[in-house]
């Protein structure tokens, strides 16, 4: 031991001190005091695994929803904290040609055309390096046919350059029910088809397939061998995994197979309203007030008159959402992670408490509400965290009733209608109303159900001034009203 | 919605809330009623058997015992069922491969023989036990071997999932002989040059008869065939929930060579206090240890003599060692924290790059977070009997249970499955949590597994298990594990109480 000592106490500065730890005050996040040198990603709240860009990219013919996976697997890994965004060649080209005849111009035949779709694909390449490069990016989904081996040779090239992993991700669909309905259902609102009637319309569309089938050449198992892809048969009932080579294209791949294009409808709910919501506190664990119990009433109800088959029912371990439930009288699960945001040490007080015991907390909640943490408690990024499985489960079923809370409301209502981290927090989620979301073309369709049974209003707007330094009135301002 | 439903306005029952699990359960005249489900993992309504396909030594029963493991660490009680032990048990003495050749009739009798009594144990697992999922390891290479399955699946109401392993690599085939197969009952009376060339005769005698799962012939079945140990996956009709992990389980595993390392934060100061939970710093004691952690893995040496008190600069020697540890580096080796400072700080000692998880944070001790156990024997006796009658369930008032930590922890179990080389610095009852699930500790024993500060646990993958090595670093800390008492009855003294509470100062 002591020869190590002397051979490394001589070679090293001995002034450097000992590194102690703060805690960020909005993250909570124990951080070395000077600037560490060791891993940029020290602050992040939860771990990143992904060191370098990575390209996803589309493989197949037009109508087989990549556009469709492209837009549900970005708007997924954007909400879990991936910086991800879509690249669709069609849009470049509408740019260029500023209106579509017909499906003349997909000919392989029609050189001038060609160029045009060549130079859109550079164009496409070239946002995606700035996105990685300037934007912080992490994922960049490449949104377009590449149906042939040397267009994704072109991709393969770019990629390898700048030093992204690719994964491509094939949508291979021979049903031709399947088609037509995507066709009718995204193809036929297209702004390419705006002055076409719908069955002319169909027609083109049909023969623009055509014009890709000849030269179609799929990713083959064994010629392709080295590359990283998933291959999707048939809308999800067989897949082909190759060569996964890291956690976020592991991630994927558990997504895409989690999917499904079934029409279903998703419900979601806050408990009613609660004792400690009349008193105008947060958190806690009390039971539902009079009209509470009320709504839970009104709640089951509504689920009757709406008839929905085989509905499942969950709830958070919290009374007053198992309550909730309890009137709909069906059977129910009930999942810990649905319970509401843990306010720590602001657990059970009322905001002007927490304005007269913590004012600075309470300023640096308003500064950033999405990452900020309660002292011994969770931010809405730690929610968001936690609510992953939730979300996965939700795409695995059919209908469901979600009886939650209102962070948590929150966080699942951004997945579903794309919402940023910015707006995340700020999202109306009010008491006694059911959101009934229903997926549709390539997002979600809301209906809001107010059961007009009065409840107070539980919604904290953004005060204007969020500084640390804001007199009391000024902080107090949006606090909405109760007992 | 049954039509009687609709009809019957339901009356909310009342709730109570377990004392134990602090679960709210409908009750009626106070006592809990039984209907409610809990979000257990196996949402499935019907039982599943997992059947294995493949030649021998294409690592069959490492999947089913691995994935056995999994799913019942994950709480879906599990357990597998491999033909090769009926056999066995049947056939005392192994000869040789040509008991299994395709022409020997009676050996086939006596195959068929066992592959049907296992079945008989599965549907008492399943059927009678409350076993939620069985796993088949057998070869179940003919297509009429799985048909015999399916059909007693059918008739019992269980799910059917293949997983096939497919592989040609000789390599890969050779090794998993050495690794397994010359170690096995069968062959402990030949030496390792007939035991090879006997197991590959073996290997020989199924080869002809093999039908894989078929793309196009199976297409209503459910599956997943594993190519070349996991290159590649072929995934077929996954059905719900339960099918839809295993997928996820088996496409994250690998069988590179690794170790992973287990220890605790360095010695807290409310460790020293006796207090529990918390977000303290490192004790004088504890800023020490992780310097001989660095030491101590990069040596890769079993033991280390290690005196402090011969250094009077401890910040200097802390550097050295630090120094030290960035020269010498594990291959690639991946450090995660939680995001408490006591385990941070002892990342900081290491120069490496680290990674903090907010769920390896120690487990919520809610309304008794940094107290003495004396303080909660005297504040909630009641609570304190609780945990020492079913400590895994209990839940914390306001905190967490053993089982909820399971759970938080599922995705760094999944994440430690598809990294190589990690180390994780993370606290008592985590470590206890992920060391159950390496080592295949059951729910009683995980929450008394001995998870001492200042030793850190190398675990090595070895045939269908792991190897633990203890590394104590010799510098002192105090003891954290406290037994689980005699008298756990609440109406126990404060003295029984408080038998098994380790001394602190």
């Amino acid at each position: 031991m002591i020869i190590f000592c002397l051979l490394y106490a001589g070679s090293n500065d001995m002034s450097t001190e000992q590194k102690e730890l703060t805690q960020t005050p909005l993250l909570k996040i124990w951080v070395p005091g000077m600037g560490s040198s060791l891993g940029q990603r020290r602050g992040s709240s939860r771990p990143q695994f992904t060191n370098c860009p990575t390209m996803i990219v589309m493989v197949g013919l037009p109508a087989r929803g990549k556009t469709y996976i492209s837009k549900k697997l970005t708007r997924y890994l954007n909400w879990i904290g991936v910086p991800t965004q879509v690249f669709n060649l069609g849009q470049y080209r509408r740019e260029v040609v500023q209106t579509y005849k017909n499906y003349e111009f997909f000919r392989p035949d029609n050189e001038d055309a060609m160029k045009i779709r060549r130079a859109c694909a550079s164009s496409a390449l070239k946002d995606i390096a700035n996105y990685f490069t300037k934007e912080q990016g992490q994922v960049a989904v490449f949104d377009a046919t590449n149906t042939t081996r040397e267009r994704r040779g072109v991709i393969i090239s770019f990629a390898k350059e700048r030093g992204y992993k690719v994964f491509f991700i094939e949508s291979v669909c021979d049903d031709p029910e399947i088609i037509e309905a995507n066709i009718m259902q995204v193809k036929l609102s297209s702004p390419d088809y705006e002055n076409y009637d719908k069955e002319e319309a169909l027609v083109d569309f049909l023969k623009r397939i055509d014009c890709y089938k000849l030269s179609y050449v799929p990713l083959d198992e064994e010629k392709d061998r080295h590359l990283s892809f998933i291959k999707i048969f048939n809308v999800g009932s067989r897949y082909l995994v190759n060569r996964v080579q890291d956690h976020i294209q592991s991630r994927i791949v558990y997504y895409l197979m989690n999917i499904h294009v079934t029409p279903r409808s998703i419900y979601l709910s806050r408990h009613g309203e609660s004792e400690l919501n009349l008193l105008g506190r947060i958190g806690g664990d009390s039971a539902l007030s009079s009209q509470g119990l009320k709504y839970a009433k009104a709640l089951a109800e509504f689920i009757r008159g709406q008839s929905i088959k085989d509905l499942k029912v969950w709830t958070s371990h919290m009374k007053r959402t198992i309550q909730t439930a309890e009137a709909l009288g069906v059977p129910y699960e009930q999942w810990k992670a649905l319970n509401e945001i843990d306010a720590g040490v602001c657990e059970e007080m009322m905001y002007e408490e927490i304005q007269a015991t913590h004012p600075e907390e309470f300023a640096l909640r308003d500064q950033d509400k999405y990452r900020y943490r309660y002292p011994k408690g969770e931010s809405y990024e730690d929610l968001v965290h936690r609510l992953e499985p939730v979300i996965m489960e939700l795409e695995r079923q059919e209908n469901v009733l979600v009886i939650c809370h209102q962070a948590v409301m929150r966080c699942l209502l951004a997945y579903f209608l794309d919402k940023s981290a910015d707006d995340l927090p700020y999202l109306k989620c009010p008491l006694h109303t059911v959101l009934k979301l229903t997926p549709l073309a390539y997002g979600c369709k809301v209906e809001s159900f107010y059961l007009n049974i009065q409840a107070v209003n539980t919604h904290r707007d953004r005060p204007t001034n969020v500084n640390i330094a804001r007199k009391t009135e000024e902080a107090l301002q949006t606090v909405p009203e109760h007992q | 919605m049954s039509s009687t439903e609709d009809i019957i306005m339901a009356i909310p029952r009342e709730l109570t809330q377990n004392p134990l699990r602090k679960i709210w359960m409908p009750c009626k005249n106070g006592l809990p009623e039984k209907h409610i489900s809990q979000k257990r993992v196996c949402m499935t309504n019907c039982p599943t058997l997992i059947v294995t396909v493949g030649l021998p030594a294409r690592g069959k029963t490492y999947i089913s015992k691995k994935l056995t493991r999994y799913l019942n660490w994950i709480g879906v009680p599990t357990k597998e069922f491999n033909v090769g032990q009926y056999r066995r048990e049947c056939v005392k003495i192994y000869k040789s491969f040509e008991f299994f050749r395709s022409d020997n009739e009676e050996g086939l009798k006596i195959r068929k023989q066992c592959a049907l009594a296992a079945l008989n144990d599965v549907r008492q697992y399943l059927s009678v036990e409350d076993g939620h999922v069985a796993v088949f390891d057998a070869t179940n290479t003919t297509r009429e071997r799985r048909a015999t399955i399916m059909r007693f699946a059918e008739q019992n109401g269980y799910k059917v999932f293949f997983v096939e392993s497919v592989c040609e690599d000789p390599r890969v085939i050779a090794e998993n002989i050495v690794q397994v197969k010359l170690g096995s009952p069968d062959y402990t009376d030949r030496n390792t040059e007939e035991a090879i060339q006997d197991f590959m005769k073996r290997i020989k005698c199924y080869e002809n008869s093999y039908q894989p799962l078929d793309e196009d012939l199976d297409r209503e079945l459910s599956y997943i065939k594993i190519m070349d140990v996991g290159q590649r996956y072929l995934v077929n009709r996954v059905l719900d929930h339960i099918q839809s992990r295993i997928v996820y389980y088996l496409m994250n595993i690998h069988i590179t060579p690794r170790s992973i390392y287990l220890c605790r934060h360095g010695e807290s100061d409310l460790n020293v206090r006796g207090h529990i939970g918390g977000d303290s710093g490192l004790s004088p004691r504890g800023k020490e240890v992780r310097y001989a952690i660095c030491v101590c893995e990069r040596l890769s040496i079993g033991h280390l003599d290690f005196t402090i008190s011969f250094f009077s600069h401890m910040s200097q020697f802390a550097q050295c060692l630090g120094r030290f540890i960035q020269d010498q580096n594990i291959k690639d080796l991946k450090v995660w924290t939680s995001q408490m400072k006591r385990s941070i700080q002892t990342a900081e000692a290491l120069g490496v790059p680290y990674e903090q998880w907010k769920t390896l944070n120690e487990i919520d001790a809610g309304v008794c977070e940094e107290m003495m156990y004396e303080e909660i024997q005297e504040h909630y006796p009641l609570e304190f009997a609780l945990r020492d009658q079913d400590k895994y369930h209990y839940r914390y008032p306001k905190g967490e249970s053993y089982e909820d930590l399971v759970q938080r922890l599922e995705p760094v179990i999944m994440e430690l499955e598809r990294q190589e080389n990690v180390l994780v610095i993370c606290h008592q009852a985590v470590m206890r949590c992920l060391l159950a699930y390496f080592l295949d500790k059951s729910a009683e024993e995980l929450p008394y597994l001995k998870c001492p500060l200042h030793t850190v646990l190398k675990l090595s993958p070895v045939a269908y298990g792991c190897k633990v090595e203890s590394i104590y670093l010799n510098v002192e800390a105090v003891n954290t594990h406290r037994d689980k008492p005699e008298n756990v009855d609440i109406s126990r003294l404060p003295e029984e109480a408080l038998l098994t509470v380790p001394p602190h100062y």
